[in-house]
């Protein structure tokens, strides 16, 4: 029974996922490779593909290729690519489609990533607001190993915005009714729709 | 002049100095700000990055709130990605003929419909833009004129909606920092990206943009910002920054309306200036707060 319900699931996810890359094949569908979205990156020299290299292989359709590359988390969201690209393309729009798409086949290169965008809505969605500890307690859980909030350097910073006082020490509440369930719930229903 | 005032997550947290500076520094210049009531996240960068249509509905809900509140006056955000993501509702309303049913069928969950119609501003938009610099002046009672001051818009700010200023050589904030009587740092570094999220999710790569930012300010005392997040990357890091570089690259850095209000002569109590975490003695003594 659970075997059948998990396959049931993933075959509905990769139905989704081709219906989401067919979207960001369409947003960049008129990219002529000029280039001026790598010049324009402040992160282009951290990442393994160019943006521009990036979008031609999204033209193609080369799966494999795009979610082998950390390009797409490597995006700031600064909108310097959008802001200049010469056909008026929404490039930082496209790169956040890709995190989603990432996310949503649970790919484990981009766990850290993706853990950390997902442990933040469940704060908003339990709350209605970000408690920002709250949430970084949250993010480290669901990271599943003690040392990760010391090896990813949080320990400093976090230390002094204690004694500053303005974060304190808050564990998350897992269970129980939370303040944006009903729309959360809403919003899937609505995008799992034809 | 009157402005609905939605001030997100992060100035209830780590950036109450924000929070409370940008009020006491509107005050001080004759603006009312009404908070908007029951007002919830904007999504942040998270919500984009998991569903679209939950972050163009978390957005939405603020707006709705504001349009029920029915008050004459725009939206003022002091957060720059809380400020692009209300912003950018109305556009992708315009460009997606479907959106606009999908995220009132969801807030009807909520009791509330977004019509769209109340302008979004940003907190630095408003400043600069409907305040004449000449108004500014007689409102000066501490004297800023040693201070040299490196004006940093961040990019959320400017881009993609370049609602108020030059998205690549910004300037908005230079007539309003010599109207408090300060001098401006001449820089190119004003609307480079300080890496955002990537310092919680890729440290080395954000450290390197904000080691570049930091650098440049050198010669200036202080550099002023726009956004919590700018602030929080520009200030925690500087330690480990000035280690990589073999360099002191360290620099106070405070919140623009906190210089607006040590100009007009408030306290570092009202401005809570002992939260920064990169304000040094020597810039409170050449500002003449302590």
């Amino acid at each position: 029974m659970m075997e059948q319900t998990s396959e049931t699931l993933s075959h509905s996810d990769e139905s989704h996922g081709l219906d989401l890359m067919a979207d960001i094949q369409e947003k960049v569908q008129a990219c002529m490779q000029c280039g001026t979205c790598t010049g324009s990156c402040p992160n282009s020299f951290a990442m393994d593909l160019t943006p521009r290299q990036l979008w031609r292989l999204v033209q193609l359709g080369e799966k494999d290729e795009i979610f082998n590359s950390k390009t797409f988390y490597l995006c700031s969201a600064c909108y310097y690519c959008t802001l200049r690209c010469p056909r008026g393309l929404p490039l930082t729009e496209t790169m956040s489609a890709l995190k989603r798409l990432a996310a949503a086949q649970g790919i484990s290169r981009y766990k850290q990533s993706s853990n950390f965008y997902g442990t933040f809505m469940d704060t908003v969605r339990r709350y209605g607001r970000v408690r920002e500890m709250e949430f970084i307690n949250r993010y480290f859980l669901s990271m599943k190993n003690p040392f990760f909030p010391i090896s990813a350097g949080f320990m400093s910073i976090g230390l002094k915005l204690m004694k500053k006082r303005k974060i304190a020490l808050e564990m998350p509440k897992l269970f129980g009714e939370g303040r944006f369930d009903r729309l959360f719930r809403k919003v899937e229903d609505l995008e799992a729709r034809p | 002049m009157k402005y609905i005032y939605y001030p997100g997550c992060s100035l209830e947290g780590t950036a109450q100095e924000y929070n409370a500076s940008t009020q006491a520094a509107l005050q001080a210049m004759g603006a009312e700000l009404v908070e908007l009531e029951d007002w919830t996240c904007c999504g942040a960068s998270a919500a984009e990055a998991t569903s679209h249509l939950l972050s163009m509905v978390l957005a939405a809900r603020n707006l709705a709130l504001g349009e029920k509140m029915e008050i004459d006056g725009d939206f003022l955000i002091p957060c720059s990605a809380c400020y692009l993501n209300l912003r950018r509702v109305e556009d992708h309303v315009h460009r997606d003929e479907t959106l606009l049913d999908k995220i009132n069928e969801a807030l009807k969950e909520e009791d509330l419909q977004y019509e769209g119609g109340i302008k979004v501003r940003h907190f630095l938009d408003v400043v600069a833009t409907d305040f004449d610099p000449e108004d500014i002046k007689p409102l000066v009672k501490r004297d800023l004129s040693g201070l040299k001051v490196a004006p940093y818009y961040g990019c959320q700010a400017l881009r993609p909606y370049t609602d108020f200023d030059d998205p690549q050589a910004p300037q908005c904030m230079e007539p309003l920092i010599q109207a408090l009587g300060a001098q401006v740092h001449p820089w190119a570094m004003g609307a480079k990206c300080c890496g955002a999220a990537l310092m919680t999710t890729k440290k080395e790569v954000a450290l390197k943009l904000t080691g570049a930012i930091l650098e440049a300010a050198q010669g200036a005392d202080c550099i002023v910002t726009v956004c919590p997040m700018c602030e929080m990357n520009l200030e925690a890091y500087q330690g480990p920054i000035s280690h990589a570089q073999g360099k002191d690259v360290g620099i106070s850095i405070l919140y623009l309306p906190q210089l607006m209000g040590m100009a007009f002569g408030l306290s570092e109590e009202e401005l809570k200036l002992g939260l920064n975490l990169a304000i040094t003695k020597e810039f409170r003594v050449k500002a003449g707060t302590l």
